[in-house]
């Protein structure tokens, strides 16, 4: 699967506000047999879409939601976003500060990991380390893969106006998603099962995580315009014609969406890993082809047997984080031998290991492998 | 020459609609997409423009339905930068004068106090106060209950007060006793609980604290002194304390405060409820139609309850409550009424505000019905897709009803600070603020000068009118039973603003 297929959910026209335009993606037919984990929910909100008994198979929980996963009352993140049984054990790290827990279970609200945090697990999760056991990798990066790694990321606060977006976005009854555009770059995209689920977690959105790149167009791009469709008035001669109109404008809007999502839904050479299936539905992880030309997005999906989505959450990645995902994505397809991955790339072993110190995986190598190179550059 | 003097016109009608909407919606607090002091700057700006450029007509606008924060900004406005012209201040003076015994007493003394930290005190504002402070009902209460404030109106304008108040203000613990009874019972309940539950509910307050009387026992015998918005504002912690008896009297509240009460209630008790707040939202409808019931032919009204009607933290499920108000008042005007709700379907009194702006479509379907009048109640901020509404009424009028047999009218009760106006739906639909529903019989008459037809002497007439109007009604009656004088005196504010009538 190389493309997104997001049959079964429709783009309404996109509400802006300063740099920030928010599109909604809404689904005719809620996915009921697959919800966020019943722990997520608060009890005392009541539905706004009436679908009948609970009829959940599995339960999903995204990845970083910090909750009591473990039962007895520590806080713990979860650990990648996870497909699970209602009531299933969750995959989680246990996190240290209890006080702070307290206050959030009093007041039902949700929250992310720690951003870093957040980010370097995801970075952890994409990329697990060598696979083959060279001399010059450190014995760390072979058997725990390269976390700890630090990606700068920006909070969805400080991304000018996003706050404000959200906070006055009108969410429509049967709103399922989200795309969200930062000056008109696709930041990220956000797909739950059902609306209920978006409404919980519609507000932590602000909360997520956002390249460098989509805080810099936000401060630099001026406020972006609402599109206006104009009726064509010479074809209008009853009521019915201005109806037709009106229908026609929708198509127009929701083809228009489309297109500009393109870069994210019809990216080609996209790596997808199946991590569990259950039921019918299938969680994955996909990375882009990490082409520094065009945008890349990684993120996480749940499909179900057609392909359509459940899930999705993804994050558009930096110039930098490209470059590096490139260099590590190419060391990957050829076994991690420095060697041959100089040649593909057409340089020499020198050159290789220079590029990855400068892109900041320079502590993958062994001291003494990284150290010669330097003291070389240096002279 | 021609073209000048005619674009000169359309820029003193925009203007002085500009600031009159402006002056209805805002209360310069915080709104769904605006901050409070966005909202102050905006007004603060465009009551100086006017003022400098309108003199006349920013006067004037002082007997339109602005409201209290606007016609208290007004008097302050004309009493810091006198006219020149004798015949202009005189009339400045009656209209300043008839205002201030509309607006709620705390609003004047907040007047009279930044009237004094202005340094404003010539001999015109002088007598405006002591005009105003001689014809309060009881000058015992307002010594009382508005000690600090008549205080210092005393001292800012050197009021000639009667003996015993100018003692309770300035010397209250050297007389043995008040001959006065609400001052005795003042001076008494500083040392008798007993005396204290025949004191205004405010001042009360504070000497039950002194005096360690328990919350409940406190509101229970304080129960037949409380003002209607004291009730309205105390029955939902009154009734957690068990005491019932604090609660809104449904007979006689106002519409707009009616509909707030309403949407304050959970859906569940809404529906419980259905039948008694279903009829006494019809009756508070009809009173505010009053001779006006059934005169508006077939109406179709579009009503906005997306999402952003909910309002603000201070002015909560403002526009909602406005937009349901609205609705029953129309049912009372119109002869043939059809309501449509952006998203709710089924019974108005479980409205709730939820989803994007979708007008375009709204519109056309209320259109099609060919109504006599269509009113649209919205915010203006019509998003799904943006500008539709405003295509399906170019369309409209250019194509399916050249004639223009509907009137069609916009009422948005949210001002948008960054526009210096209401946000408008079309160039070619009439848009007004609105504050309270009850004043949109008049509002709809205002908008006829709100399209490119009318012109700036029309405007000017009509505004003279009411001026005239505004006069003759108040100069004429005592200002307590008439029932002009109560409808306007009582279009009270918001809950948070403490707006209200304070004689019990």
């Amino acid at each position: 699967m190389t493309v997104l297929d997001l049959a079964g959910l429709t783009s309404a026209p996109a509400q802006t506000w300063g740099v920030v335009r928010l599109v909604p993606l809404l689904r005719e037919s809620p996915v009921v047999d697959l919800r966020l984990h019943a722990s997520l929910h608060d009890p005392a909100e009541a539905s706004i879409v009436h679908v009948g008994p609970s009829t959940a198979y599995a339960s999903l929980v995204p990845h970083a939601f910090v909750a009591d996963w473990t039962g007895d009352g520590t806080p713990a993140a979860a650990y990648g976003t996870q497909l699970a049984q209602p009531g299933g054990a969750i995959g989680c790290i246990r996190l240290g500060y209890r006080r702070r827990m307290v206050r959030r279970e009093g007041r039902r609200r949700l929250r992310f990991l720690p951003l870093h945090l957040a980010m370097e697990g995801y970075l952890g999760l994409h990329f697990g380390g060598p696979s083959i056991a060279w001399e010059e990798w450190t014995r760390q990066a072979v058997t725990q893969g390269l976390s700890p790694r630090v990606e700068l990321t920006y909070a969805g606060a400080q991304i000018p106006d996003l706050a404000e977006a959200l906070r006055i976005f009108e969410i429509y009854p049967e709103q399922c998603g989200v795309l969200l555009y930062v000056a008109d770059a696709l930041a990220a995209a956000f797909v739950v099962p059902h609306p209920d689920d978006y409404r919980t977690l519609h507000p932590t959105l602000l909360g997520d995580f956002y390249g460098e790149l989509l805080y810099q167009y936000g401060s630099l791009y001026p406020p972006v315009q609402d599109f206006v469709t104009r009726i064509d008035e010479a074809a209008v001669t009853t009521v019915a014609d201005l109806r037709a109109q009106l229908v026609a404008a929708r198509r127009e809007w929701t083809a228009f969406h489309d297109t500009m999502a393109g870069g994210l839904v019809t990216a080609s050479g996209r790596t997808v890993t199946e991590i569990r299936t259950m039921g019918r539905f299938t969680l994955s992880r996909f990375l882009p082809a990490f082409d520094p030309d065009v945008e890349n997005h990684i993120g996480e999906t749940i499909t179900d047997e057609a392909g359509h989505l459940a899930y999705l959450m993804t994050v558009r990645l930096s110039a930098a984080q490209t470059r590096r995902g490139y260099l590590l994505s190419r060391l990957a397809s050829l076994d991690w031998d420095l060697d041959t991955t100089a040649a593909d790339l057409g340089t020499d072993r020198e050159g290789l290991v220079q590029r990855l110190d400068r892109a900041g995986l320079g502590h993958l190598l062994r001291a003494d492998v990284i150290d010669a190179v330097r003291r070389r550059a240096r002279r | 020459m021609l073209a000048a003097s005619a674009a000169a016109d359309r820029v003193g009608r925009e203007d002085i609609l500009m600031f009159v909407n402006a002056a209805i919606a805002s209360t310069a607090q915080t709104e769904f997409r605006s901050s409070s002091s966005g909202q102050r700057m905006s007004l603060e700006f465009l009551h100086t423009y006017v003022a400098g450029n309108y003199r006349d007509l920013y006067a004037a606008a002082l007997a339109l339905e602005i409201n209290h924060l606007n016609a208290a900004m007004i008097v302050l406005n004309l009493l810091r930068t006198p006219a020149s012209d004798p015949g202009q201040r005189h009339r400045e003076g009656r209209l300043i004068a008839a205002r201030l015994r509309l607006l709620p007493p705390q609003r004047v003394y907040a007047l009279i106090a930044s009237l004094r930290t202005l340094g404003v005190n010539n001999r015109r504002t002088r007598a405006i106060i002591s005009e105003w402070v001689t014809a309060r009902p009881d000058l015992t209460l307002d010594a009382v209950k508005y000690r600090r404030s008549l205080s210092v109106a005393a001292r800012h304008a050197h009021l000639d007060l009667p003996s015993e108040v100018g003692t309770a203000l300035f010397d209250w613990r050297r007389p043995k006793r008040f001959q006065a009874p609400l001052l005795e019972a003042w001076r008494r309940a500083h040392y008798d609980r007993s005396a204290l539950f025949e004191l205004p509910y405010t001042v009360a307050e504070g000497l039950a604290v002194r005096h360690r009387i328990d919350r409940k026992k406190f509101l229970a015998e304080i129960e037949p002194r409380l003002t209607a918005g004291e009730r309205l504002r105390l029955q939902a912690s009154a009734a957690g304390l068990g005491v019932e008896r604090v609660a809104m009297d449904l007979g006689t509240a106002r519409l707009t405060r009616l509909a707030l009460y309403v949407l304050s209630l959970p859906r569940l008790q809404r529906s419980a409820r259905r039948d008694e707040l279903t009829t006494a939202l019809r009756r508070a409808a009809h009173r505010a139609a009053g001779r006006r019931a059934r005169t508006w032919g077939r109406v179709v009204a579009v009503l906005d309850d997306s999402y952003s009607s909910v309002g603000s933290q201070v002015k909560r499920r403002r526009p909602l409550a406005v937009a349901l108000a609205a609705h029953y008042l129309f049912e009372a005007l119109a002869a043939e009424y059809t309501g449509l709700w952006l998203t709710h379907r089924g019974d108005p009194l479980l409205i709730h505000p939820l989803g994007a702006t979708a007008l375009g479509e709204r519109v056309l379907d209320g259109l099609e019905l060919r109504p006599d009048r269509l009113v649209i109640v919205s915010d203006g901020w019509d998003n799904a897709p943006p500008g539709q509404a405003a295509e399906v009424l170019r369309v409209w009028r250019t194509r399916l009803d050249p004639s223009g047999r509907s009137t069609i009218v916009h009422l948005n009760p949210v001002y948008d600070d960054a526009g210096f106006d209401v946000h408008r739906l079309s160039p070619d639909v009439a848009t007004v603020g609105l504050r309270d529903a009850e004043d949109a019989p008049a509002l709809v008459e205002l908008s006829r000068f709100a399209t490119g037809a009318a012109n700036f002497e029309d405007l000017r007439r009509h505004m003279a009118e009411r001026v005239d109007q505004f006069l003759s009604v108040t100069d004429a009656t005592a200002p307590t039973d008439d029932s002009f004088l109560i409808e306007q005196a009582s279009s009270i504010d918001d809950v948070t603003t403490e707006d209200e009538e304070d004689e019990p």
